[in-house]
């Protein structure tokens, strides 16, 4: 009954959510229109003084681009709960004999939709600039599934940062502080061996930097011959789709039970 | 007469400050209990914990015969909350507002539908049904607040400060829905900074300051307490006030109170009209110019006044629990939450 009742609640918290994005569609547009935004000033502005040994730049690029986004549209989870949690609506809910973990699992839930309408733009701007995808469809759809998969996780990380911080302005500045370092540090927008060894050991074991690579491989954006690809030995590189599982997995074993008790939490102070 | 609600020995605390005090009362059913406070009596916190939002340091509630600390689940079943916030999505129309919240309470899909249009109509947002709720003024947003509240046929509601930011009209207006749900026999728990809304609206007041109760009764007997009426004179000439304040001590019934800057001086009368007419004869005896003079019932200043020895102000904004600030309807909660931080 309650895993039933948390899938039904959720359902229709979800659906609160979605006619959201319907009744403010400047929200959409400005959700996609970041993204489209990264894929023209990366393709044309870097795109001719980054070289990437074996591939074309603007190939590269987009699975990291892909990454980037996905990580950053799960900052949406922790302002949506902030919001609701600021005008009251949270207390509504929590009046109400719903399931206690309905809430989350409908605002993850409608943030996974907005990412999926995210995606499918992102992927017709590549292929304006030139980006394609080499492999069969199963691949590619694994790669979107892998995608999707990260990022549902990565909004239960915001849900629970957007239950800790109740307003729409620290989790966004406190998302930022985290997410830039861990986009930019990684193999999303350069190559990894031209990383400082350093930062390369980081970026290495860095999952958006497997998320980045896995995409890269199944969507087939990587240079035809071996010996130019990725020469890293490190045992993330070496299996990127399923060390990427792997912290997705992790985060969601950690950071659902921790959001729950934040939410029961945060709103009986 | 069995009591739905039942509050026995609530102990709040943030830190330092205690938001409920051993807080005790109830609620026969089929009644209402008017809940009288001022800013950061605790007002709000007893109806959190009352409606499981909140867990009390110590104590025990009872709603609706249930424990309101083991069985939280069965109690939200059995209740129906509206707070001073007006919680209701305003990206939503009022249709699907309250089709969500019927939802929500596992309705079932037909049934919450019916029942919001209902709703709706009752409360008179038919023709705003499927707007959304970005365009309703502040008014209409309580009574969907209120509707939300009333979506399960709930045994028991608890009405946190309804009328708090209404402007006089809108709280005129959602005085009569509430006193139409009271004429249905609904039992009610309502929290409010108005004497005048106790007044009209409840059969029993408890006062509560700094988290304990400090009065009980029905509206009259806390008036008879305090005395009455009160006469209020403002003079022209501050010089006088010494003169005229032992003319009132000698017409009133009570401690007479004196504003010095403002000139104003009032005592609590017993006679009504009859002391108005004896204190001016006095004045007029002694020519002393009144430049304003008037009977009027008791506020919540002067229960303040009279129960506490200082006025209904919020006991300060610093106060971590800030809970029953009075936020206008349709403004944000930011107030509470930084308080909160």
């Amino acid at each position: 009954m309650s895993a039933f009742s948390a899938l039904g609640d959720g359902a229709v918290v979800a659906k609160r959510n979605l006619i959201k994005i319907k009744r403010v569609p400047d929200l959409l547009v400005f959700t996609t229109l970041q993204p489209i935004m990264f894929v023209l000033l990366f393709a044309f502005v870097f795109g001719g003084s980054i070289q990437v040994p074996g591939v074309n730049y603007r190939e590269f690029l987009m699975a990291g681009i892909f990454a980037q986004t996905v990580v950053f549209g799960a900052t949406l989870t922790g302002t949506g709960l902030a919001d609701d949690m600021h005008k009251g609506i949270i207390d509504r809910f929590r009046s109400l004999p719903m399931s206690r973990s309905a809430v989350l699992v409908g605002r993850t839930f409608s943030d996974v939709l907005n990412n999926v309408i995210v995606i499918v733009v992102m992927s017709l701007t590549g292929l304006v600039v030139g980006w394609r995808i080499h492999t069969s469809v199963p691949e590619a759809l694994a790669g979107f599934a892998l995608l999707l998969l990260f990022s549902y996780a990565f909004s239960w990380v915001m849900a629970f940062v957007g239950l800790l911080v109740p307003t729409v302005e620290v989790v966004n500045n406190a998302a930022f502080i985290v997410l830039f370092p861990l986009t930019f540090a990684a193999s999303t927008f350069v190559p990894l061996e031209s990383l400082p060894s350093v930062l390369q050991r980081f970026a290495e074991w860095n999952p958006v930097t497997t998320l980045s690579e896995a995409c890269r491989a199944l969507f087939g954006n990587v240079p035809s011959d071996p010996s130019l690809r990725n020469n890293s030995e490190a045992w993330s590189i070496q299996h990127p789709a399923l060390y990427t599982m792997l912290w997705a997995v992790a985060i969601l074993a950690v950071f659902v039970p921790l959001a729950t008790r934040q939410y029961l939490r945060a709103a009986s102070r | 007469m069995t009591d739905a609600v039942v509050a026995e020995g609530l102990v709040k605390r943030y830190g330092d400050v205690t938001a409920l005090d051993e807080l005790s009362l109830s609620v026969p059913e089929g009644t209402v209990l008017g809940l009288l406070g001022p800013n950061g009596a605790g007002k709000t916190t007893t109806v959190r914990v009352l409606t499981t939002l909140l867990r009390p340091d110590a104590g025990r509630a009872e709603v609706a015969g249930v424990d309101v600390l083991a069985r939280p689940r069965e109690v939200r079943r059995r209740i129906g909350l509206s707070g001073q916030y007006a919680a209701v999505d305003e990206y939503l129309t009022g249709y699907e507002n309250l089709d969500m919240v019927g939802r929500l309470y596992h309705l079932g899909r037909r049934r919450s539908a019916d029942r919001a249009r209902e709703l709706l109509e009752r409360f008179r947002l038919d023709r705003a049904a499927d707007r959304p709720v970005k365009t309703y003024s502040g008014g209409m947003r309580r009574r969907l607040d209120l509707a939300g509240a009333l979506v399960a046929d709930p045994q028991v509601l608890f009405l946190d400060e309804p009328t708090t930011g209404l402007d006089p009209r809108s709280r005129q207006d959602m005085w009569q829905v509430i006193a139409d749900l009271v004429a249905g026999g609904t039992t009610l728990l309502l929290t409010t900074q108005y004497l005048e809304e106790a007044d009209r609206l409840a059969n029993r007041i408890v006062v509560i300051d700094t988290g304990r109760v400090i009065a009980e009764g029905t509206a009259d007997e806390l008036k008879d307490r305090l005395g009455g009426e009160r006469l209020e004179v403002v003079i022209a000439d501050g010089a006088r006030l010494d003169e005229v304040r032992s003319v009132l001590a000698l017409v009133g019934a009570g401690e007479v109170s004196v504003a010095v800057r403002a000139r104003r001086l009032s005592v609590a009368v017993n006679g009504g009209t009859g002391a108005l007419v004896d204190a001016l004869r006095r004045f007029d005896e002694m020519g002393v110019v009144v430049q304003d003079v008037g009977l009027h019932r008791p506020t919540l200043d002067d229960v303040f006044l009279t129960l506490t020895g200082h006025a209904a102000e919020a006991p300060g904004d610093d106060d971590e629990d800030a809970d029953d600030d009075g936020v206008p309807a349709g403004k944000d909660r930011s107030g509470r939450q930084e308080a909160r931080a």
